[in-house]
């Protein structure tokens, strides 16, 4: 590759840098980033209000009505948010009802967690893998067919539906990494296009008999058979799915902090060339980190095709969480705990976001723009600093380097 | 550039200031519909299209917001932007007690017949689709063939090339039914004047045609179009939603080729287009969510589907306005009598996505 001499000789600021910069920000950076989205997003709640772009108008002959309400918009909204997505505690009749929230929180939680590991592995190799919508997608294919098709027996259904996933995003994620070892492809471009590619392939399928619903003409499989379902605990939202996210989430952390493979995997991320001088194979590595990424990204569609009865594969069935799971991957650091936390975040924001919409009528966009500014600040660890007049920990570091030096050049000339 | 930024908050305060210069009202009135008073709450959700597609999820919240001025219900609403949304915004919707609850198109299908299953006592509408068979559950459909029907005959006609064209958005019932009529009508066209006019992008008997893929990028609907015209049509029907556009900005490029748009008179939702527009073929869902909100209202509901027709008015085709002098007495008499036969039953229209 010709340009690697040239970001070796001038650093200039790639998505590479920014990969870093997101992994290596503190817990405190990403904890400011949800505050100021939050504040963000309550200004904009406020401006797309009614009543409040109403009482602007005489904002200084009456400036009460104007902060009324902007409170009640702004309250609501947030109160509403919280309510769906942590506790409820204004509707509830029972013990059941006021957890409810937290528990549909959890259950949304778990294609972002597998999608946010798949892609934090591809992000700590210094690869920037896009294509988990792809893989997802992938994924639901092959689990879907095998869910509707194949009739096995309770439990090794899902067995064989989790291995269908894998297996479906395992190979859509193959193909960008065998093409950036032999050939350096981007691995970028390719999955994005590799994106475009499964839409289309799902799209296609959807139209063949094999894909469809005997009786109907639109484009949705069959349901899925009862025994291709996860069991659910105590009747709430959360099934086997989050316990597998988690799972996979400790099988993350040991494979990069304990085994072979992920020191391979840190060192080619951290330095390409030096894992190469060192006598890494870094061609394979990109390989392996494209399949175990991919893998995890197929699993993410069993959580939509496994979860419940009347699940059936459409067009549709990855919703946006291969792009969620980016910013949950950069939210997390790319570390397992920090991903399973900013799953947790972000499937709580989707969960609160359908009672915002629905009782206090805020646009559902809201939401989005929330999750946007995260991680815009998480990208962007000094506009944070910045804004918090936070101190920089590496002038930090270089400061105390140079003051440790000095003090012991006195002690020598002393 | 601190300068830059000082001057820029200074001019912001000022807009501030003068904005909110304005004297207090006397006394607050209570804000809500003007109309008379109602508890009825009307409830609505989009599938993932949005309220904004000027397409069927804009008519559906259009009647919606029709109900809330003329019969002063009070009306809620969410947007869905995906699949995996449709469960749980009905679910929520459920908190706010909804007199009714209409959701749009049949991919919310699965998600209605699980709430509706589950509040037997609160009353259901869904747009575009039939499946469903619940004693609270109104099917709104329609019979969109009959009138694609009249396009298509009125298509044929117009065109000097001898070639007509169509693509849909996604390979779906209800948009597959528009292209059905339409080769239908351009049949009929071909029997009575013994004339070959082709039909490209669409093939009823095996049901196999050009699609864009989804119902949002007009740049597909426009390569779409331009490579029609290149083939030689001079009269398209996008059945795409907001991808039309993509077609009439390709038909501009080309001139001399006329646009048939679909579910509403294209002549008044896209404008800029006016002189393209040959007739549009309409589905009336607005007027039907707002009889279906009217009688939950008046207490009678029915689970009976709604189809609308050409009979009923549910569907038809809009004027000719600026190829009103383009298109000959004999033709324009021969649609009215058509429609008459439709209408009437005499003729029928057939199509394996017609509403059962």
């Amino acid at each position: 590759m010709s340009d690697t001499t040239q970001e070796q000789s001038t650093p200039r600021p790639t998505w590479r840098v920014m990969l870093r910069s997101a992994a290596t920000s503190s817990y405190l950076t990403s904890f400011l980033a949800i505050v100021v989205a939050l504040l963000i997003g309550a200004i904009l709640i406020g401006a797309a209000d009614a009543q409040v772009q109403q009482t602007a108008a005489y904002l200084f002959a009456q400036p009460s009505d104007f902060f009324g309400a902007v409170g009640h918009a702004v309250g609501g909204a947030y109160s509403s948010l919280f309510q769906g997505a942590v506790v409820n505690v204004s509707t509830a009749n029972n013990a059941a009802d006021v957890i409810a929230p937290i528990t549909k929180t959890i259950a949304y939680s778990v294609p972002l967690i597998f999608a946010g590991l798949a892609l934090g592995i591809g992000f700590r190799a210094g690869m920037f893998n896009i294509g988990a919508q792809g893989q997802i997608i992938l994924g639901a294919v092959l689990c879907g067919y095998v869910g509707f098709s194949w009739h096995l027996p309770i439990v090794i259904h899902v067995i064989v539906c989790l291995i269908g996933a894998f297996v479906g995003g395992a190979l859509w994620g193959f193909i960008p990494g065998i093409l950036k070892a032999k050939t350096g492809a981007n691995e970028v471009i390719v999955t994005i296009m590799l994106n475009s590619i499964a839409v289309f392939l799902l799209g296609w399928l959807l139209t063949l008999q094999a894909f469809r619903k005997p009786t109907s003409n639109a484009p949705i499989s069959p349901t899925m058979d009862p025994s291709a379902q996860f069991p659910h605990f105590f009747g709430t939202p959360i099934d086997l799915g989050f316990v597998l996210a988690i799972l996979a989430a400790v099988g993350v952390w040991w494979l990069m902090e304990r085994s072979t493979l992920g020191f391979r995997i840190r060192a080619v991320g951290e330095n390409p060339d030096a894992a190469r001088t060192a006598g890494m194979n870094v061609s394979m590595t990109y390989v392996w980190v494209m399949i175990l990424s991919g893998g995890l990204a197929g699993l993410a569609a069993t959580s939509q095709l496994l979860s419940s009865a009347s699940q059936q594969l459409n067009a549709n069935i990855a919703s946006t969480f291969g792009f969620d799971a980016i910013t949950v991957a950069l939210l997390g650091r790319s570390k397992p705990v920090g991903t399973v936390l900013a799953g947790l975040l972000f499937g709580g924001l989707r969960a609160g976001g359908y009672l915002m919409q629905s009782v206090t009528g805020t646009p559902i966009d809201i939401i989005l723009v929330v999750q946007s500014v995260i991680v815009l600040l998480i990208a962007a660890p000094p506009l944070v600093r910045a804004l918090f007049r936070l101190p920089d920990p590496e002038r930090r570091r270089r400061a105390t380097s140079r003051a440790h030096a000095r003090s012991t050049r006195e002690e020598v000339t002393a | 550039m601190k300068k830059l930024a000082a001057s820029a908050v200074l001019i912001t305060a000022a807009a501030l200031a003068l904005a909110g210069c304005a004297s207090a009202p006397q006394s607050n009135p209570s804000t809500g519909a003007t109309g008379s008073a109602s508890n009825f709450l009307a409830c609505m959700i989009s599938d993932q299209g949005g309220f904004d597609d000027k397409s069927f999820n804009q008519s559906g919240f259009e009647g919606l917001v029709k109900a809330q001025d003329e019969l002063g219900v009070t009306i809620k609403s969410a947007e869905s932007q995906n699949a995996s949304d449709f469960a749980p915004n009905l679910e929520s919707m459920q908190t706010n007690n909804c007199d009714l609850t209409i959701t749009v198109g049949f991919m919310l299908a699965e998600a209605t017949k699980a709430q509706a299953t589950a509040n037997p006592d609160t009353h259901f509408a869904i747009i575009d689709d039939n499946s469903i068979e619940l004693p609270n559950v109104k099917p709104l459909v329609f019979k969109t063939s009959d009138a694609s029907f009249l396009a298509g005959y009125l298509a044929a006609a117009y065109s000097t090339t001898g070639v007509v064209a169509t693509f849909g958005g996604m390979q779906i019932p209800s948009v597959t039914i528009f292209m059905d009529g339409f080769v239908d009508g351009v049949a009929q066209y071909n029997a009575d004047s013994g004339k070959t006019v082709q039909v490209l992008g669409w093939d009823k008997a095996t049901q196999k045609g050009s699609f864009t893929g989804d119902f949002e990028d007009q740049s597909k609907g426009q390569i779409t179009t331009k490579n029609f015209i290149e083939a030689g049509a001079d009269v398209v029907m996008p059945v795409a939603g907001p991808v039309g556009n993509g077609a009439a900005m390709a038909a501009q490029d080309a001139g001399n080729v006329a646009i048939i748009w679909v579910d509403a008179d294209g002549f008044e939702t896209a404008p800029q287009y006016q002189d393209l527009f040959l007739t549009s073929v309409m589905k009336e869902i607005g007027q039907s969510v707002f009889d279906t909100i009217k009688a939950t209202e008046d207490g009678t509901y029915s689970n009976t589907p709604y189809v609308g027709t050409l009979a009923n008015g549910g569907v038809g085709i809009a004027p000719y306005h600026n190829f009103d002098s383009k298109i000959p007495q004999e033709v324009k008499d021969k649609i009215n009598q058509l429609q008459a036969d439709i209408a009437s039953g005499k003729l029928k229209v057939v199509s394996p996505s017609d509403p059962q």
